[in-house]
């Protein structure tokens, strides 16, 4: 069923460790069969896009990489999925250490009702990540500037994230993610509220991220998907219909249903 | 004609409107070949609604003021001689509308004539037993003014329902036929029955709020009584709280007032972090089943009335902490005490805190709980600096309520805390709060227009004035809150 070329030979050819490999990825929502048969690699320093029409599960996959979805309670995942050799889906795992290391930003900004600082401050706080007020300090100027926003914010630290604007709060969102310093950082279409201008920083930010960690992020936008990915997965009815190089999906796309969603024909 | 008949007969009517308004609008239409504004069955309607709602208006007001006009016109035949020493112009009148009321039970009885009632004098009958005789029993003989202010009033009465009738009746026929007459294709037959149900809509929610003002009024006109006779500055500033049956008496508000805050203190520190946990629990926590079943077996307890809290606080909570906190301390032996009735208040308050809450819990969107698991915190962590400080204004909100309902309390305090207005800071001795004294003052035995009974009523708004400032405050913060997600 799955069209990509056979994850080791990929893995060779690029030279790059494979960071999270899911296998036979099943998801149900109660009755609802929403993910079906997903195996995928993705890989160490390597940006990959999902991308999709509206509804094929690419959210469902996001969230089974930091199990997120064991929050919802009718939902079920089956098969593996390995971070690092590591089954995170293992009892053992501490799903709360877990997303500490798989970092990730919603579809929709989802700011605490708490001050700017406080925001980003609050996943460092918590692991603990800065020893005193001045290396705190530090790391919340730096998420910032790296979400893009510390020239609109570093002025109103004290204010609430509430009060921002809807680009801003997502913005806002990726500081705060960033903040923690993860190894992988999921994006549910990070910049579906951002205008041009916040989304070239945005992937400004996604490429520079992409030095030391492994970003997966979903889009609707193929522009997007072509400039900030390496790799490309598309998802159709809750099936992975192609998985590769982004050059190759968007210019010798393998399956029917990918070129006809790539040309604008479905989704 | 009585007042029911005269209804029954106006309605009547609405409903032969209503039949002759749906017919004629759908025979106009028929011969014109129009097509109609609205549904025959609101010409119908708007004919029944002309026909009853002004009459019966008419009829609710007459029978408001006929008797007042009836009562001074007839109080003014009563001379000052006709008044007994010591009593009043309000117990002669009383008098006057009992024998009128009696005088047609008399002429039935007796067989007389419009003309023999006239004829009839006070000097000449004996009509304190004849009237004892058809069941109006009076206090004294009728003297000849008071028989007069009777017949007057009698008349007069008899006059006045005639007139109401017919002019009821009328107002319904010209009303009802004003209506007929409009009735046409192109009437909005549909608007007006809008509009009534818009009017009726508009009185039922004006008969809640009058019905406020007015107690607060009738609250307010007892308590300037009140000060007129007694100093406010005593009232609010005094420290002792002594009345007496004779006068002289000292109605100082400021040991109820510490009495009430007290035992709300001590039933709040009860209730707020038990309730707080619970909805915590029950939100955040707890699976669906353990919910279902958990939320409504703590929400019985706002169900258990509180004369029964009552009862557990004087019988089995008093004497418990009577016999293994206060008397091994040496802090008094008194069953009733304010940790008892403050003990017992906040069991009855929880339910109150953790439903509450445990919506206001419920509310904060799951996004925000998303956000902070996906940073790898864990359900503590989130429940503390997420959950609660987003839920706080609301939840404060949610102790004021219960606040202002502890205020308010009177069963518990009765049966829990005593009766006995005291300044202590010991919670085991019993202390008593504004509403209890409200009641002793109010059923006491002294006469009402003596400050000892109005005292009743300055108490109640000093209470009704901190409720209704906590009421509000804590809406003031519970609408900021929802504001904060919409
Ligand atoms: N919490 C949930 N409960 C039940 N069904 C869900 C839930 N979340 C998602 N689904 C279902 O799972 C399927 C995949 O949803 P998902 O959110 O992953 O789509 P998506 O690809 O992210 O779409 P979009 O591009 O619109 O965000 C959908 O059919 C959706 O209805
Ligand atoms: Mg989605």
């Amino acid at each position: 069923m799955n069209m990509y070329d056979s994850p080791e030979r990929e893995a060779k050819l690029d030279q790059k460790a494979t960071k999270i490999s899911a296998r036979n990825v099943q998801v149900y929502y109660g009755e609802t069969h929403a993910l079906k048969d997903v195996s995928v690699d993705i890989q160490d320093k390597t940006v990959t896009a999902f991308i999709g029409p509206s509804g094929c599960g690419k959210s469902t996959f996001l969230r089974c990489i930091n199990r997120m979805n064991d929050t919802i309670d009718s939902c079920r995942v089956e098969g593996t999925i390995l971070l690092e050799g590591e089954d995170i889906y293992d009892r053992r795992v501490d799903p709360v250490q877990l997303r500490a290391k798989v970092g990730m930003v919603f579809q929709k900004p989802n700011p605490f009702p708490k001050s700017i600082y406080d925001n980003v401050a609050y996943g460092p706080r918590i692991h603990g990540l800065a020893r005193n007020k001045a290396e705190l300090d530090d790391i919340v100027e730096r998420a910032l500037r790296r979400g893009a926003i510390w020239n609109e914010v570093k002025d109103r630290l004290q204010s609430p994230g509430t009060g921002l604007s809807g680009g801003q709060q997502q913005r806002l969102c990726i500081a705060r993610a960033v903040a923690t310093e993860p190894e992988v950082l999921l994006m549910d279409e990070p910049c579906s509220a951002l205008d041009p201008i916040a989304t070239a920083q945005v992937e400004e930010l996604i490429d520079e991220l992409r030095q030391d960690y492994s970003v997966v992020i979903v889009t609707h936008s193929m522009q997007q998907a072509a400039r900030v990915s390496q790799k490309t997965a598309f998802f159709h009815l809750g099936n992975l219909v192609e998985f590769g190089d982004t050059d190759q999906i968007f210019t010798r796309p393998q399956d029917s249903r990918t070129e006809s969603y790539i040309t604008g024909r479905i989704g | 004609m009585s007042v029911g008949l005269i209804a029954l007969i106006v309605l009547g009517m609405a409903v032969v409107g209503y039949v002759i308004g749906r017919s004629r609008s759908l025979s106009l239409a028929a011969s014109q070949d129009r097509r109609l504004h609205s549904l025959p069955s609101y010409y119908g309607q708007a004919v029944a609604l002309f026909t009853a709602v002004p009459a019966l208006l008419v009829l609710g007001a007459w029978l408001f003021v006929q008797p007042i006009v009836v009562e001074t016109r007839v109080s003014e035949m009563i001379p000052e001689s006709a008044i007994p020493e010591g009593g009043a112009l309000s117990l002669v009148m009383a008098d006057v509308r009992r024998i009128a009321g009696g005088l047609d039970a008399l002429m039935t009885s007796a067989g007389l004539s419009e003309g023999d009632l006239a004829r009839m004098s006070a000097e000449t009958t004996n009509l304190r037993e004849r009237l004892g005789g058809v069941g109006v029993a009076l206090g004294s003989d009728v003297s000849a003014p008071v028989f007069e202010a009777a017949k007057a009033m009698r008349a007069a009465n008899n006059a006045g329902s005639l007139a109401m009738t017919i002019a009821v009746l009328a107002l319904a026929l010209v009303a009802g036929g004003y209506m007929l007459s409009r009735v046409s294709p192109d009437m909005r037959a549909r608007n007006i029955s809008e509009t009534f149900v818009k009017a009726l809509l508009i009185g039922a929610s004006t008969v809640a709020i009058l019905t406020t003002a007015g107690i607060v009024l009738s609250l307010l006109s007892e308590t300037i009584n009140f000060f007129r006779m007694y100093p406010a500055t005593e009232f609010f500033f005094s420290t002792v709280w002594n009345p007496q049956f004779r006068g002289g008496s000292e109605l100082g508000i400021i040991p109820l007032l510490w009495g009430t805050f007290y035992v709300s203190f001590v039933a709040l520190l009860f209730a707020v972090p038990i309730g707080l946990m619970i909805a915590i629990y029950l939100s955040e926590y707890a699976s669906k089943t353990v919910r279902s079943l958990a939320k409504p077996a703590i929400e019985v307890l706002a169900g258990i009335p509180t004369i029964v809290y009552g009862l557990f606080a004087l019988i089995t909570v008093g004497p418990l902490l009577r016999d293994w906190l206060a008397q091994p301390l040496g802090l008094g032996n008194s069953s009733s005490s304010v940790l008892t009735a403050g003990l017992v208040m906040g069991i009855m308050l929880i339910p109150f805190v953790s439903s509450l809450s445990d919506d206001i819990i419920n509310a904060v969107p799951q996004s925000l709980r998303d956000g902070s698991y996906g940073l790898g915190a864990t359900q503590s962590e989130t429940i503390r600096q997420v959950i609660l400080p987003a839920a706080l204004p609301g939840v404060v909100g949610a102790v004021l309520l219960a606040a202002s309902r502890a205020i308010g309390e009177t069963m518990i305090v009765v049966m829990g805390a005593g009766a006995a207005a005291k300044l202590s800071l010991n919670p085991l001795e019993a202390m008593t709060t504004v509403t209890v004294k409200i009641v002793s003052q109010l059923t006491g035995d002294t006469e009402f227009a003596s400050p000892e009974t109005l005292v009743a009523f300055a108490l109640g708004l000093t209470l009704f004035t901190f409720t209704l400032g906590l009421n509000i405050v804590a809406l003031v913060i519970v609408r900021k809150y929802r504001e904060q997600y919409e």
